[in-house]
């Protein structure tokens, strides 16, 4: 197998690693490749700081090994190799009538990095997360071998792999529970918010089973928490709408596109947008699903330095306090993106370090500016205070102490990897940074 | 009518992604080639992306022996036969010079082994009055580089053999397009240094299909790359010798 040294990133681009990496096309390749010594997996990248980069050492990209294997229409069960990117699956069990149970913000990750961090969807809050849909999976060893885990059959090795980061082997196929979907079409219903207040009654209230806010981080004053939120149900009736055309961002954008008053601007657009009554319309379920996936590589709109994205899950008593705060530093920091989410989680996890717990998750993107990083760390303090956890997936400046306190089974965790993984072939940079794998 | 495509070294990316397409249009898809547990998988794949049915059929482009099987087999199938070629295998010219033995394997490969096959197969496809050859050569064939002439000579070998082929089923109402690709993201290129304007398998997958489709002769894919073989071809012969990519 020939091996690529070079530089790579996860979505955020601001660390980097460089490292060999080999791109199997085939199992047997990929067997080859241990046969040379264990190593981590990858998936398409789409996780934002270091869970997926191994610098100095080698990784293995599982975005060719990506079929489908088996699908039973009397469970809803699919079985398919780990490469295989939940956009694909939509697309093509969608005509059939059925959808992934759960499905994150993009539709480029991959299976297997879905099962790596234990992703949460808009329907999280009666769904659970996506490793509770997954029945089984094959799971290689540094040793070779192929094991097949269940739930029940290997609780322990299950739920360290559900969220594990690729650290007790490569998963190499699993099989998901999908749900029947009556209509291409999702019927969805905007309302304008105006405060912060209002966001969490609102969301506390909703019936939806699909629910997402958009929350405008540059507000403050009495608007403080203001924006939009989306309620949806699958539809009953439609057409497949046509496969969309893709824009692509072809390089780095210059640093004032995202510049405070842009920002300001925008978001007020933005907010605008939605009719004071708010309204009704049908979206084609991977608009919903996967809203920014229209504009392929959209991180280069935040120039060569990259961006961070802070995810938070708060516990729901000390949320409102919490989050007041939050939002107030940000919208003091003038360094808030358009992007930012709130969002109510449920209790659902499916794994040792999987990062839901019931409460509400805010998600806020910022740009790679000096003042970034320090801005990060308050935040991460005042969820820390409030018993709330930093998404892994998402992190890329926590320090081992913080994450320590947020995640109570990461010894049990540390010691199920250690046990399949003696050597810790298949650290990575985030594992190091974060101790995730020491024993005490 | 129905279709079937068979595809020969179908454990390529290139391949996975023209069978996935073809898959998708309902065709009944055979694949074939050397790894029986990866192109298992494979038919898996294709039946669940639409094929009417997709099975395994074993390959080896060095075992003519093998070739009459798999024409039995696709003669079971009714209506319209359609075959697609991706095998190929390209040592570095360094290996080769080193070890002038390996020449032998890479003609046999690109060039022998696939068009020994399509000897056998082209009397069913005249038979049944139509059905269309792929056969994925390359623009390294447009002319021999200093930095990889003997795969590039067997890729030139397959475009004649296919250009005569086509001239041949045309009389019974089939067609053979050439297609030939740059420098494609696959296992082939993996790693490899100094590659430009790197095209995916799925836009490959997607120009063969509109060829087919229109009935092209010669595509290169991407596009442009006709135009840049266009200039290399014009070098005079007295630079180009001097040249050493
Ligand atoms: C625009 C956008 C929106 C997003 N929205 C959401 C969201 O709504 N909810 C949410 O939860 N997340 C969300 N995410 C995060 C994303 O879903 C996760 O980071 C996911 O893990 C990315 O999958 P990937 O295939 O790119 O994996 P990578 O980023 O490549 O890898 C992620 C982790 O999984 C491991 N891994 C990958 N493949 C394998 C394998 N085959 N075997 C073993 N380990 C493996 C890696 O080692 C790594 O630790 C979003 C990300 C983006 C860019
Ligand atoms: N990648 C490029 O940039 C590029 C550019 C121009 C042309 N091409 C051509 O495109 C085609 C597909 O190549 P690729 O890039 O996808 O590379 P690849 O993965 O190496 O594909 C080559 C295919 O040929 C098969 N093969 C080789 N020798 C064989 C034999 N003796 N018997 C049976 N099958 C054999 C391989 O099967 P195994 O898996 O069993 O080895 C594999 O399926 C090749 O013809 C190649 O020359 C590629």
């Amino acid at each position: 197998m020939r091996w690529k040294t070079d530089e790579y990133s996860g979505w955020g681009r601001v660390l980097r690693a460089t490292g060999e990496r080999a791109r199997p096309e085939k199992t047997n390749a990929l067997k080859a490749i241990l046969r040379e010594g264990g190593l981590p997996a990858i998936g398409n990248l789409r996780s934002y700081g270091d869970a997926a980069l191994n610098s100095g050492g080698r990784a293995v990209d599982m975005t060719r090994l990506d079929r489908l294997l088996a699908f039973d229409p009397e469970t809803g069960i699919l079985e398919a190799e780990a490469g295989v990117t939940i956009g694909e699956i939509l697309r093509l069990f969608l005509p059939k009538g059925w959808i992934p149970a759960v499905m994150p913000g993009t539709g480029f990750a991959t299976l297997g990095g879905c099962i790596g961090h234990d992703v949460h969807g808009k329907n999280h809050h009666v769904a659970g997360s996506f490793g509770q849909h997954v029945t089984r999976i094959d799971l290689l060893g540094t040793n070779g071998r192929v094991r097949r885990i269940t739930p029940e059959g290997n609780p322990d090795l299950f739920r360290a792999t559900i969220g594990g980061m690729g650290q007790t082997g490569i998963i190499l196929s699993a099989a998901i529970r999908m749900i029947p979907a009556t209509s291409p079409l999702m019927d969805l219903r905007e309302s304008r918010i105006d405060t912060l207040a209002e966001f969490i009654a609102m969301l506390d209230a909703s019936t939806a089973t699909y629910c997402v806010g958009w929350i405008d981080a540059t507000a403050k004053g009495a608007t403080l928490g203001r924006g939009i939120l989306e309620e949806a149900e699958i539809g009953s009736h439609g057409q497949m709408p046509k496969a969309p055309r893709h824009k692509s961002v072809p390089f780095n954008a210059p640093g004032f596109l995202l510049s405070s008053p842009v920002v300001r601007a925008f978001n007020h657009l933005y907010f605008r947008r939605v009719p004071v009554g708010g309204r009704r319309l049908d979206r084609a379920m991977a608009d919903f699903f996967f809203p920014l996936d229209k504009v392929h590589d959209w991180n280069r709109l935040y120039g060569k330095s990259g961006f961070h994205q802070f995810q938070c899950v708060l516990p729901e008593a000390p949320a409102r306090e919490a989050l007041a705060k939050m939002l107030e530093q940000i919208a003091r920091s003038r360094l808030a993106s358009p992007l930012a989410v709130l969002k109510k989680l449920g209790p659902g996890r499916g794994g040792m370090m999987s990062f839901p717990m019931e409460g509400f998750t805010l998600a806020v993107d910022f740009p790679n500016r000096p003042a970034s990083a320090g801005l990060i760390r308050e935040l991460g303090d005042i969820a820390a205070d409030a018993g709330g956890r930093i998404y892994l997936a998402k992190d890329a400046l926590a320090s081992a102490a913080t994450i320590a306190g947020m995640y109570d089974e990461r010894e049990a965790f540390a010691a199920a990897a250690n046990a399949v993984d003696p050597a810790h072939a298949l650290e990575t940079d985030l594992t190091r940074r974060l101790k995730l794998r020491d024993a005490t | 009518m129905k279709q079937s495509w068979l595809i020969l070294g179908a454990s390529s990316a290139m391949a996975r992604a023209f069978g996935r397409a073809v898959a998708e249009q309902g065709a009944d898809v055979f694949l074939a080639g050397r790894d029986a547990g990866d192109l298992q998988r494979g038919a898996a794949d294709c039946v669940l992306r639409g094929a009417g049915k997709a099975e395994y059929v074993p390959f080896d482009a060095r075992k003519p022996a093998g070739f009459a099987a798999i024409c039995e087999r696709l003669a079971l199938q009714d209506g319209m036969l359609n075959v697609a070629v991706f095998v190929g295998s390209m040592p570095e010219q360094s290996a080769v010079d080193a070890d002038p033995a390996l020449l032998d394997p890479t003609v046999q490969d690109c060039f022998t082994g696939p068009t020994r096959f399509l000897h056998e197969f082209a009397p069913l496809m005249e038979a049944r009055g139509g059905g269309t050859v792929v056969g994925v050569g390359s623009v390294a064939g447009d002319r021999g580089r200093y930095s990889n002439y003997v795969y590039g000579s067997a890729k030139a070998g397959f475009a004649t053999y296919l250009s005569g082929l086509r001239n041949r089923l045309t009389r019974s109402g089939g067609h053979v397009v050439t297609v030939k690709p740059g420098f494609v993201d696959t296992a082939m290129t993996w790693g490899l240094p100094g590659l430009f304007l790197v095209a995916s398998p799925d836009d490959v997958a997607r120009d063969i299909l509109k060829a087919v489709a229109k009935r092209k002769n010669t595509i290169y894919t991407p596009f442009f790359w006709r135009w840049i073989m266009l200039i290399i071809r014009h070098v005079p012969e007295a630079i180009f010798k001097k040249m050493s990519f």
